[in-house]
């Protein structure tokens, strides 16, 4: 990992994509437990089903922790401030999501130099999973 | 439609023990492959006192006791209609394995949209450690499809 160079922070940089296999159950499975999300919708099958749903799909949350490591890859964590990202589409199984963020500016947050960092997730089809902002210090 | 007596509630607080196997058993779970992470070494190497809980972590408290999920139910939302909308974290200070964090959640606001179609219900959470002190803030939005 490259570290990180508050100086070398620009309007416009692009973050280091982030790229995933593609999502499938273990997957799931493990961070169910993990996280503490056992909502059987995204570990079985026949509950998906009884509720109209072709199959299982990812917890959200899943999806929000990808960005998570997009932004502690790019920026120690200690920098980061806040994330807040909004959920566009369930991630199917088979989706392979590739989390991406660009610096789109540079602002004072309480007094600290900070960096605007647009965020989004995407699946191999271009579908938009998760967009979102976050603030990484530069002090 | 949600019943407005719910704007204000509180939901009983959550606590949990950061404990090292669990903040690992996550960092594997979502292919983390950072070193700090993982190994305590490289966590106090990095300036942590053990392994940090990565950044959407602490949403496992609330995971664990079913808090949320017990006030969707409370309001008449079924599994099959709720979906999470929104989600946002404000840093304060670190929470790292042996920490114990507790999660003071409210409602804050409950509005509709496309005629009642959707209904929003959003939490605002602080978690504090076990010293008191602020650890992070939660903002987040639950959505009813009807």
């Amino acid at each position: 990992m490259t570290p990180f160079d508050p100086a070398g922070i620009a309007v416009g940089k692009p973050l280091p994509a982030l790229a995933l296999e593609p999502v499938n159950r273990t997957v799931l499975a493990l961070f169910g437990c993990a996280s503490g999300d056992l909502n059987p919708v995204h570990l079985d099958l026949d509950v998906a089903r009884r509720l109209g749903l072709p199959d299982v799909f990812a917890q959200g949350m899943l999806g929000m922790a990808w960005l998570g490591r997009l932004l502690t890859n790019w920026a120690p964590q200690s920098r980061l401030r806040r994330i807040d990202v909004r959920f566009q589409g369930l991630t199917h199984l088979g989706n392979a999501i590739t989390c991406r963020g660009e610096v789109v500016g540079i602002c004072d947050v309480d007094g600290e130099r900070c960096a605007r960092v647009q965020v989004s997730s995407a699946n191999q089809f271009g579908q938009l999973k998760i967009v979102g902002e976050a603030l990484v210090s530069l002090a | 439609m949600i019943d407005k007596k719910w704007l204000g509630y509180e939901l009983p607080v959550s606590t949990l023990l950061l404990e090292r196997g669990r903040l690992r058993a996550f960092a594997r779970a979502i292919g983390e492959t950072d070193h700090v992470y993982l190994d305590v070494e490289a966590a106090r190497a990095a300036g942590y006192p053990d392994l940090p809980a990565p950044p959407t972590f602490l949403f496992a408290a609330e995971q664990d006791s079913g808090t949320q999920m017990a006030m969707a139910g409370a309001m008449g939302i079924s599994l099959d209609k709720l979906l999470h909308g929104e989600q946002g974290f404000t840093y304060h200070r670190p929470a790292c394995a042996g920490d114990t964090v507790a999660v003071h959640t409210r409602v804050s606001e409950i509005y509709d949209r496309k005629g009642g179609a959707l209904e929003f219900v959003v939490t605002l959470s602080e978690v504090r450690n076990q010293h008191d002190e602020p650890v992070a803030d939660l903002r987040g939005v639950l959505v009813c499809r009807h």
